[in-house]
């Protein structure tokens, strides 16, 4: 029946805005500007030194020896007389050759080797792996003064052997970006495309790695420069007359006694170079993280509008029912970025009476899960509450300190994750962790906790609790781990559960013994329960009340039958009939066009007014109110009465 | 009519570390052209496995994998890739099926160019007209996906799996991480283009109710085996065997009133957690019309009454169910 | 715990026969050998082949290997040349050197860096950045100026420390102590800003995994999430970095103890490179091999006390 409409052209965002990538946001950084600045500088400087250099750094003065910074000798002079400024300038070449070697060096080493270790795993990795191991056993500096000791003095030698060494930690690096590029889905469709290994290994894995490569290029080479300016020090590298950074600070130890200053301009030199290379790569690691983390989350939240939207938040009658346990009104979260305050709440309100399950039904992004950690307080820091009130048994929860609501937390407000074995800590037996819960609350001794923990457990249907109760985590199938993440909130004798998609993560026939477990705490104890969930078969099997949210409102409220038997809004309509189970098999679906608007590009009107298949003009025109539509219902729909039909009182 | 895929008896076994998985285990179907060939299980159940085997990312122990009567179970490169020219994949994640890195254009050209051929002209039109097909605009190839939602993203997935005019497209679980709206539209277009280009898909997901609406032919897997076979809607009305009796079950229905009419029904069944089964059925330690023989023989699949079914205990198993609720959908009143 | 235990021992023993036949292979490959070296530039062939002779170099590479590991295994390392006594006397005279300042730098630095990186961790603002800062620090500053730069100030400028010189503990607790006051805070510094950094990195990506919410959501308090749960879990990887830091200041040893003359080890391998002295070589391979695969185990042995899932695997 209904065409699928081409996605609008408009819906696709400027191309360059969110195309800076790593490169980019590494130049913002005022750091890496002054690295790559200095760093160019002094290879120039280095490869010009025989046109710059103030004075042969070979010739002697004995009249001169060892001044402090004077008018013809900037940085002073050595104990020969020699101009160190000089010796500095041509000192840099040996060193930077030293550090191209080592790099090199160890790149060719360590990226092809890591490459094939975590592209093609197998015994190759296996003995690449032990080998890589073996030669971390032993420091590096000793193996390469094994070699200095039979080859004498020879500078080229220890670097290479130092890279060589130092390969295996480039390769751990190389080797962990692979395998993580390699479970990537797009490598396996690359396959499936007709690409062989190598050209897969080229075209797709070896650009996603080039940037922690280039990181470990960059710190590998501080290190080889230190490594280098130590062996210059100990006189163990080159000729003694050819300067060298660390042979000059070597030179200056010697006479540090009579003249302190001479240590300072070659140390300062080598300190400074070290650290450019480590702020290089620094900064281009931090660089690659915040890519990263914009890529992930422009995928899911869309760009965010530069100015703020300020929606008139029409303060609606507090519609809520005498004696709720939880009374949410006007709830309004915002996001704080870069780009300003955005609203991903705005003006929620519902409410949940005792022994009551209220679904929060919506799909991603339209902020059933902020509300939770709102009311919850657990809100990450970039998210604030902007407004509104939660009563809890009465009180303003939003408002109360910290402390007050610590008193709450897990005694009348329990919460339930969606991933059953990251709910629990990993390093602790299940069991202890429910005792600590229990503890926590109640109080008494270790024992009285153990006791307790076990009824709880025995309270989720685990069979064996004993054995349950000495397990972890990673031991526990999930719906197991989801029973004592349920044990867990229970321990404090909750009036009130919010589950947040307690049962996404699982098996369908696990999750319907879950569901069956919860329905009957509920009426076994009484408890109150604020389901939110994206499923429609979820919300008719356990809930008496349905809330439903779009784009960052309530759009919706009924009691479940009503809902499911006349939705009265568009979008709860154009949802239920998008769900295959109440479809006839082989009939095209009836879909709605076009996808949920992202926070900050809200229209002012009705949100859902672009994918209506009734909205006029006055649709957009200002903010759609929640307005009672029949008993104990709302909808946040101009038209429901001509679109629905006459809804009687 | 001859299949166009057949899988017979095939086995894999995968290696972690010392110990060996047996992910399938002697699984046999058939996808003939034109139909949807739905595999529905639950986590572990081997799906995804099947639907590697026939693209050649899984190690096959043992037993044929046949497309188009000719087996390419194990292949050389060169002949798996044209092979690839016939069946196509599209997988479940969005956000990892496509290279960050990569404009939508040079992704979806790939395949062209893997297998050579086209020249740039060709291969221009072709991303074209692919992402006309997904009803996604033109400028789109010069795109990253990151600037793209979930679901353009499976319909970028889709143009490129159609980019080379296969026969057959595997569709592992390719809606389960988009929302119940942009599924819709997905699945209407998976439903319009095959009925444009006559295409086979084996569609494989854990929700028995989409598989349901997009299937001709359904397969219940279970811990790497085959425990029923049939015509979709027949198998979701009236399952043969007690798994599929109990994964019809489990999932709520959207009505509340029959949701709750089917609680008072349910069977309960044993939670067990799983274990290995070679000689024995698969469902055995958790199926509550289990007799001694089902811990010690594998079941064969014979004819159900409408399809196959692997269970000792078919068709007698029915009458302990209460025989008045009925496990039919409900539509909306 | 026991089987990981002798697990990693039985590992340990082809671990340091791979060690210390791969130097004896190592230095047969280079071109020119120990006698060459020896020898110098001056001597004629006949001198160098009378030397390689009596250090026996002449013999075939397996009966060497042979007879060294026959030798090691009865605690005889060879004799040195330069020194003139066994290799085994030389080093043991200085391993508490070594080992005095090698632990005490990992102690300083495991403590200083766990505490400074916690405070990092939980005032996110200036304390992390000064952290930060640190870290860059504490890697750019070469052990041997930042050494200097100490001698000066707190040794020549301000007599507070020895510039040079050890004093063992036996003669007296407080010089020894003095005595290495000045190289551990060297040594040190690069290990402090390190564990630092990885400390407070790791709280911080502990606190936003799943079960910290979870704790949160049911009553535990703030503390006691810190400090019971997130620091064990987080635990895990400083002490990666602790091992790390040991045998980075191992290798350190050598430019330090040069630095302060101090009588240990580092020193006495450069002594030994400077004078083509290959037993002596050997001899410290083969101790500092010995000592890191202690360190290694050790840190294996913490890991398994403080996540079940390696006891397990």
């Amino acid at each position: 029946m209904t065409r699928l409409a081409t996605d609008p052209v408009a819906s696709l965002p400027q191309a360059p805005s969110a195309q800076r990538g790593a490169l980019g946001t590494l130049l913002r950084r005022p750091a890496a500007i002054v690295a790559i600045a200095y760093l160019a500088i002094l290879v120039v400087v280095s490869v010009a030194a025989p046109l710059i250099a103030p004075a042969d750094p070979l010739g002697l003065d004995l009249a001169r020896v060892l001044s402090g910074p004077t008018q013809n000798n900037l940085l002073g002079t050595d104990s020969l007389g020699r101009d160190v400024l000089s010796r500095i300038l041509y000192g840099g070449r040996r060193s930077l050759i030293s550090v191209v070697e080592g790099v090199v060096v160890v790149l060719a080493i360590g990226v092809p080797l890591g490459l094939a270790a975590g592209y093609f795993r197998g015994w190759g990795d296996s003995v690449i792996s032990r080998i890589s191991d073996v030669l971390l056993a032993v420091p590096g500096i000793i193996l390469v003064l094994v070699i200095l000791a039979v080859v004498p003095r020879n500078e080229d030698v220890a670097m290479v052997a130092f890279a060589v060494l130092g390969a295996p930690s480039v390769f751990r690096v190389v080797r962990g970006a692979t395998l993580r590029v390699r479970e990537e889905l797009y490598i396996a469709a690359a396959r499936v495309s007709g690409l062989s290994h190598p050209r897969i290994v080229m075209r797709h894995v070896l650009p996603r790695i080039t940037g922690p490569v280039v990181v470990q290029a960059s710190l590998f080479a501080a290190y080889a420069l230190l490594f280098e300016t130590g062996i210059a020090y100990l006189g163990l590298a080159a000729d003694p007359s050819t300067p060298t950074w660390g042979g000059m600070v070597g030179e200056a130890s010697t006479v540090i006694q009579q003249q302190q200053w001479l240590v300072i301009p070659s140390g300062v030199t080598i300190a400074v170079t070290i650290l450019a290379f480590g702020l290089l790569g620094d900064s281009l690691r931090d660089a690659l993280a915040v890519d990263e983390r914009i890529a992930s989350s422009a995928a899911r939240g869309g760009k965010r509008a530069p100015a703020p939207v300020v929606v008139e938040n029409a303060s609606e009658p507090a519609s809520s029912r005498e004696g709720a346990l939880l009374d949410v009104r006007n709830m309004s979260v915002s996001v704080l970025s870069e780009d300003g305050v955005t609203p991903v709440v705005e003006g929620v309100s519902f409410d949940v009476m005792p022994g009551e399950t209220v679904g929060l039904i919506g799909e991603s992004g339209c902020g059933k899960s902020v509300t939770a950690y709102a009311i919850l307080r657990l809100l990450p820091p970039e998210l604030v509450l902007a407004s509104g009130q939660v009563f809890l048994d009465g009180t303003d929860i939003a408002a109360a300190s910290d402390r007050d609501f610590d008193r709450l937390r897990g005694r009348t407000l329990a919460y339930v994750s969606q991933e059953p074995q990251p709910s629990l800590d990993p390093t602790f037996t299940v069991g202890s962790q429910l005792s600590e819960v229990v503890r926590n609350h109640e109080g008494g001794t270790r024992r009285e906790a153990k006791q307790r923990a076990l009824e709880l457990l025995e309270l989720v249907e685990l069979p064996g609790a004993q054995q349950v109760a000495r397990a972890r985590a990673h031991e526990l199938s999930g719906g197991m781990a989801q029973r004592v993440a349920i044990a867990i909130a229970l321990a404090g004798r909750p009036k009130l559960l919010i589950a947040d998609e307690p049962t996404t993560a699982l098996d369908v026939t696990i999750q319907a013994e879950i569901l069956a477990l919860l329905r009957r705490l509920k009426a076994e104890t009484g408890l109150a329960m604020l389901l939110i969930t994206h499923n429609w078969g979820v919300v008719a099997d356990t809930c008496d009340r349905t809330v439903v949210m779009y784009a960052g409102q309530v759009v919706e409220r009924a009691d479940v039958q009503d809902l499911f038997d006349r939705p009265l809004h568009p979008y709860t309509r154009g949802l239920l009939e998008s769900e295959p189970a109440l479809a006839e098999p082989g009939a095209l679906l009836t879909a709605m066009p076009g996808s949920v608007p992202a926070p900050g590009s809200w229209s002012s009107g009705c949100r859902f007014a672009a994918r209506c298949p009734f909205a006029v003009a006055e649709c957009s025109d200002g903010a759609v109110p929640l307005a009672p539509v029949g008993t104990g219902r709302q909808s946040r729909c101009l038209r429901v009465d001509e679109i629905f039909g006459a809804v009687t009182a | 009519m001859e299949p166009l895929l057949e899988l017979r008896d095939v086995t894999v076994h995968y290696r972690r570390g010392r110990t060996t998985i047996c992910a399938l285990d002697a699984v046999s179907l058939d996808v003939r052209p034109g139909e949807t060939v739905g595999l529905v299980g639950e986590s572990g159940s081997g799906k995804s496995t099947i639907g590697r085997s026939v693209l050649g990312l899984a190690p096959v122990r043992s037993g044929e994998v046949l497309l188009a009567g000719r087996d390419i179970t194990h292949l050389p490169f060169k002949q798996r890739r044209e092979t690839y020219r016939h069946v196509q994949v599209v997988f479940q994640d969005p956000y990892s099926s496509l290279n960050p890195s990569r404009t939508i254009g040079g992704t979806l050209a790939e395949p062209l160019e893997a297998q050579g051929g086209y020249d740039r002209a060709a291969v221009r039109d072709r991303v074209r007209e692919a992402l006309e097909r997904v009803r996604l605009p033109a400028e789109a190839a010069d795109r990253y996906p990151r600037q793209f939602s979930g679901g353009q993203r499976q319909r970028i997935a889709i143009a490129r799996a159609l980019i080379l005019s296969p026969q057959l497209i595997v569709f592992d679980e390719p809606t389960s991480a988009l929302d119940l709206s942009v599924q819709a539209q997905i699945l209407n277009l998976l439903q319009e283009l095959q009925a444009e280009r006559n295409l086979s898909y084996l569609f494989i997901s854990h929700d028995l109710q989409v598989v349901r609406h997009v299937s001709d032919r359904v397969f219940v897997l279970y811990q790497g085996q085959v425990l029923e076979t049939g015509a979709a809607a027949e198998v979701s009305e009236a399952p043969a065997h007690p798994y599929a009796h109990a994964l019809l079950q489990a999932a709520p229905l959207p009505n509340p009133r029959l949701q709750r009419e089917r609680r008072m029904a349910r069977t309960p069944s044993i939670r067990l957690e799983s274990s290995s089964s070679t000689d024995r059925c698969a469902f055995a330690h958790r199926c509550p019309y289990a007799i001694p023989v089902c811990e010690f023989e594998r079941p064969e699949l014979r004819p159900s009454e409408h399809g196959l079914v692997a269970c000792h205990r078919y068709p007698e198993w029915c009458a302990e169910v209460a025989p008045d609720i009925p496990v039919r959908n409900g539509g909306p009143s | 715990m026991l089987r990981l235990l002798t697990q990693r021992v039985l590992l340990a023993i082809p671990l340091l026969f791979v060690v210390c036949a791969g130097t004896f292979l190592l230095i047969e490959l280079l071109p020119g050998d120990a006698a060459q070296a020896l020898a110098g530039q001056t001597s004629s062939d006949e001198q160098i082949q009378q030397l390689r002779e009596s250090l026996g170099l002449d013999q075939p590479l397996l009966t060497r290997l042979w007879e060294w590991i026959d030798g090691a295994l009865h605690g005889d390392l060879g004799l040195s040349q330069t020194y003139g006594l066994p290799v085994t006397e030389i080093m043991n005279s200085r391993l508490s050197v070594t080992l005095s300042l090698v632990v005490g730098t990992t102690l300083v630095a495991a403590v200083l860096g766990v505490a400074l990186g916690i405070a990092g961790a939980l005032h996110v603002g200036p304390v992390g950045r000064f952290v930060d800062g640190l870290s860059l620090a504490g890697l750019a500053f070469p052990s041997f100026f930042l050494g200097l730069l100490l001698v000066s100030w707190l040794a020549i400028s301000i007599p507070v420390f020895p510039a040079t010189g050890y004093v063992p503990f036996s003669t007296s607790p407080t010089e020894w102590f003095r005595s290495l006051v000045l190289p551990v805070v060297t040594l040190a510094l690069p290990g402090v800003a390190v564990i630092a950094k990885q400390t407070r990195d790791s709280i911080l990506e502990t606190m936003t995994r799943p079960f910290v919410r979870t704790l949160r959501a049911s009553g535990v308090t703030r503390r006691s999430i810190l400090y019971k749960h997130v620091l064990r879990n987080a635990s895990i990887s400083v002490l990666t970095v602790v091992g790390l830091v040991f045998v980075g200041a191992l290798g350190g040893t050598v430019i330090v103890e040069s630095v302060f003359a101090l009588p240990g080890l580092g020193g006495l391998a450069v002594e030994a490179t400077l004078k083509n002295d290959v037993p002596i070589m050997q001899g410290v391979v083969l101790y500092f091999t010995v000592i890191v695969i202690i360190v290694n185990l050790l840190v294996d042995v913490a890991y398994a006390a403080l996540d079940p899932r390696i006891r397990a695997s």
